[in-house]
């Protein structure tokens, strides 16, 4: 009888440090993701879009907007990837800049700054995996339309 | 008084003494400058002559010419930059639009941007770039003008500018932005890319301006 109830107390104890070492393991690859997505960030999309996502006034769209992102999270690699054309609507103010496509980026590296963005400036979204970036560019197949 | 407290107090004024900013009071001229001598009435004079601001005419965002009296009545802040740069360009205009709403309806302060794609920047696509990086009066002048023109002016700026395919965008230039003042002589220069800079155009700006009271 002793022995039951040590066997549960083992089995449930075992069980919940199974749960949290696995949140503590997505927690730990979406910090890495976003420490490496800030790299990329700096380098291909904070001279337009900012330090802070801020956007500069009507030229470039903030990335503040979590709507818009998650509404088009899909699209979100093909817009970094092949640059975006025609007239887009973010926080209720109609942008229409072409926005130049960054063909050097590989997925791996599309991830890690979808997931930086989708972390950041307020924002607070899943994070993107190379499956989904991949996913997500076949998709799309080079189109540069919002859709 | 024991020798430690006089140690003490000499730290203590040393201390004082070098964290005293040193009181800028005027701006340097930058650029070359020749000695010129001359007679005047029977006395040999030497005057020193600065590098000045080259004569220019180019078209504005509204399709008029401005040229060097536009900005006679104060001073201002220059720079070359072109409206689709990829690359530094956002950077510094968001910088230079800190500096312009600081200063906007302040008519001794101005702003001038020289487009150096000469082929794409019509004044029409000035005018709508202006708009949409939040300029919304005349204090900021957009021009445009031929490669030789700008080009041309660029090197008396003192900027670099250059059209070279294997950039992205297709021109190269220094993102840098000049002071100048009512004489067209250059008071400053600060990379428009680097917020500590910016922060000293800003104190910079304020100092030429006081020299003029």
């Amino acid at each position: 009888m002793r022995n039951r109830w040590l066997y549960i107390c083992a089995a449930s104890l075992s069980m919940y440090l199974a749960f949290h070492a696995c949140q503590g393991e997505q927690a730990i690859r979406t910090a890495q993701y976003t420490v490496n997505g800030q790299r990329v960030y700096a380098a291909h999309c904070q001279n337009c879009h900012g330090a802070n996502g801020e956007g500069l006034g009507t030229l470039y769209p903030p990335l503040t907007d979590s709507t818009f992102l998650n509404e088009h999270r899909q699209r979100l690699a093909c817009f970094i990837k092949h640059g975006l054309t025609g007239p887009i609507e973010v926080g209720g103010i109609t942008f229409d800049t072409e926005m130049p496509p960054t063909p050097t980026l590989t997925p791996i590296e599309i991830a890690y700054v979808l997931t930086y963005i989708g972390n950041s400036f307020g924002n607070s979204m899943d994070m993107f995996t190379i499956e989904e970036v991949q996913a997500g560019l076949t998709a799309c197949s080079g189109d540069s339309t919002i859709k | 008084m024991r020798i430690s407290d006089i140690l003490a107090a000499t730290f203590a004024l040393s201390v004082v003494v070098a964290c005293q900013q040193p009181t800028e009071t005027s701006l340097p001229i930058l650029g070359a400058r020749e000695p010129v001598t001359k007679v005047v009435d029977g006395q040999t004079v030497t005057d020193t002559v600065y590098h000045t601001i080259a004569d220019f005419r180019l078209l504005n965002q509204d399709s008029v010419f401005i040229d060097n009296h536009t900005f006679e009545n104060g001073v201002y802040v220059a720079n070359f930059f072109f409206t689709h740069c990829p690359s530094i360009c956002p950077t510094m205009q968001r910088n230079l639009l800190k500096v312009y709403e600081k200063y906007k309806g302040d008519e001794r302060v101005r702003f001038l941007s020289h487009s150096i794609d000469f082929r794409y920047d019509t004044p029409s696509v000035l005018k709508t770039y202006a708009g949409k990086l939040g300029v919304t009066n005349d204090q900021w002048q957009f021009v445009t003008g031929s490669k030789a023109a700008i080009y041309g002016l660029s090197d008396s700026y003192m900027v670099y500018t250059k059209e070279d395919a294997a950039v992205p965008g297709g021109y190269d230039h220094s993102g840098h932005l000049l002071l100048v003042d009512k004489d067209r002589h250059i008071r400053g220069a600060y990379d428009g890319t680097d917020d500590a800079q910016v922060q000293l155009l800003i104190n910079d700006l304020e100092t030429l301006l006081k020299s003029y009271k």
